[in-house]
């Protein structure tokens, strides 16, 4: 089993869900997060006095999946988030050990 | 003469319009400082309400409007009508038509207001009681006597011929100037002019001060003919141009200087504009009102950078807004009074340099502003440091970083919980320093500031 991370614009989050809902994925963890990469932060102005935004938003999905389907899984993510403009975001996959689902106890795979 | 009831209910109207510009002040500061320090920027403003509304009654009406005595009545009002009781019935004495205490009433306003305004200038860092110390002396040493000077029959620059119609000298120079002295009283704060946090946390906040603060100013402007009459209708229409002229003006430097205009910068140059007409108001026709405005919004949207350049740490632009503004105002008349203005609002035609009348109206007003301006930048300046030598003026420098509000024992938002739930970091319910909910903190756990 493999966690995908994925950190992608704001705005791309229905779009991204949409594409795995359509894929079969059950369940996605989404939460705010904030960083910077290339894109870096911007400027804000108060009376004239400008302030570095240097954290720009980004919203952050976790997703546990199958090893078979992680690359289909991630080109999913990669197409439904991409724009082409600095700041899209990124993928990456980790190896998991174990998964429990906490109502039934199921484990591995059946608790995907 | 008998009780007008028109004026008399228009008088007291604005009197309630004035009294809400200090909660209105709150938001618009409040919105403006750091949200770990809102709390205290508000109550700065709320405790002035608190304090100088009684000492008003006491003592503060009488120094101010009381009749002197002798050589010092042209410097302060005597006892006469302290506590009020001798005008509670009375009529006519403070204004033809009007009950003595709706005046009081109205002048009351204006004094909790002015102390008010002082405190943009130390948020962040000010010690709560100390500013409670400072509020009450300084409106007895330097609000009393000034509105004295500036509005009382007996007053020196009232009777040099100086015109401030609502408070241009009195009010805005005056807190400014006094802001001014008490920002360099109490220092900067730990990252002034390099740290990227001090910066508004609540721009809706300030929006809504802003516009609790342009509806009050009608009952401040307006009101200040203290009659319902055609001079409170001129000041009136002269109120709402020269504000919406100022907050057109800060947009546009705005946006040609940072290509875009802000919404602080609107509400900013609206205050702007809202000082500058202040004393005008009665003195100016529309069309003055909005070149004053537009030159109020402008200049100001760069007086507000002054303070880097000179190091002083004014937090919320007292002076590159009250101060700069209130001159402006009170320099403008100078050019442009208009007699077709000034022959039915005062009891005499007045003319300024631009009307043909002279430079005599410019040179009084340039006095009143001087004089009002240096004696309470050096009043203030000393009030603000004995009470810094006997009790300090500012919190320790743990209290400023982890946010003032802490010594409110409260914080003015409840973000540590994931929904409000109280998942991450929140006190368990029997904190952990002992207290069960609802018992009474014991007092040595009080945060000390």
């Amino acid at each position: 089993m493999k966690l995908i991370t994925a950190v992608i614009k704001p705005y791309k989050l229905d779009d991204v869900r949409a594409a795995l809902d359509a894929f079969g994925i059950l369940g996605v963890t989404v939460s705010e997060a904030s960083g910077y990469g290339r894109q870096r932060g911007h400027t804000e102005v108060y009376r004239g006095t400008a302030h570095r935004v240097e954290l720009l938003p980004k919203t952050r999905l976790e997703i546990l999946v199958e090893d078979s389907d992680v690359e289909t899984v991630v080109d999913v993510i990669l197409k439904a988030a991409h724009t082409g403009m600095i700041g899209d975001g990124k993928v990456w996959v980790v190896p998991v050990d174990e998964v429990h689902r906490v109502r039934t106890g199921e484990r591995g795979a059946a608790a995907l | 003469m008998e009780i007008d009831s028109g004026s008399t209910a228009w008088v007291l109207t604005c009197a309630a319009l004035v009294m809400l510009m200090t909660p209105g002040l709150a938001f618009f500061y409040g919105g403006m400082s750091r949200a770990k320090s809102v709390l205290n920027m508000m109550m700065m403003s709320l405790g002035s309400i608190a304090v100088i509304s009684v000492l008003w009654v006491l003592v503060g009406y009488s120094l101010t409007f009381g009749s002197g005595s002798g050589p010092l009545s042209p410097i302060i009002g005597g006892l006469d009508t302290v506590g009020l009781t001798s005008i509670l019935t009375g009529e006519n004495n403070a204004i033809e038509g009007l009950p003595d205490m709706a005046f009081a009433a109205f002048q009351m306003m204006f004094a909790i207001i002015t102390v008010a305004l002082i405190s943009g200038a130390i948020a962040d860092r000010a010690r709560f009681g100390a500013w409670m110390v400072f509020a009450p002396v300084w409106a007895l040493l330097v609000y009393f006597p000034i509105a004295h000077w500036v509005w009382s029959a007996d007053g020196w620059i009232f009777n040099l011929g100086a015109i401030d119609f609502a408070g241009g000298t009195a009010v805005h120079i005056n807190a400014g100037a006094a802001a001014l002295a008490v920002a360099l009283v109490v220092g900067r704060r730990k990252g002034f002019g390099t740290d990227d946090g001090f910066r508004p946390h609540n721009l809706p906040f300030v929006l809504l001060g802003a516009a609790l603060l342009w509806f009050g100013w009608f009952g401040f402007n307006a009101g200040s003919a203290v009659a319902a009459n055609t001079t409170a209708s001129i000041a009136f229409v002269n109120t709402q141009v020269a504000t919406a002229a100022a907050a057109g003006a800060w947009m546009l430097v705005e946006r040609l200087r940072f290509k875009g205009a802000t919404s602080l910068g609107f509400a900013s140059g609206a205050v702007a504009g809202l000082v500058a007409i202040t004393p005008a108001a009665s003195t100016l026709d529309p069309i003055g009102s909005i070149i004053l405005g537009l030159i109020a919004g402008a200049v100001c949207s760069f007086a507000v950078s002054l303070k880097y350049r000179l190091g002083f740490d004014d937090s919320l632009d007292v002076v590159g807004i009250h101060l700069v503004a209130g001159v402006i105002g009170s320099i403008a008349i100078g050019f442009l009074a208009t007699g077709a203005v000034t022959s039915v609002t005062m009891a005499e035609e007045t003319n300024g340099l631009f009307f043909g009348g002279g430079l005599s109206v410019l040179i009084t007003q340039v006095i009143a502003v001087v004089a009002v301006l240096l004696y309470s930048f050096v009043a203030s300046f000393i009030i603000a440091k004995v009470i810094d030598m006997v009790m300090g003026f500012r919190v320790r420098e743990e209290v400023e970083v982890d946010g003032i509000d802490q010594v409110h024992n409260e914080s003015a938002y409840e973000f540590t919980g994931m929904h409000g739930t109280g998942a991450f970091g929140a006190e368990t319910p029997a904190s952990s320093n002992g207290t069960a909910p609802g018992e009474p903190v014991k007092t040595e756990q009080k945060v000390e500031a």
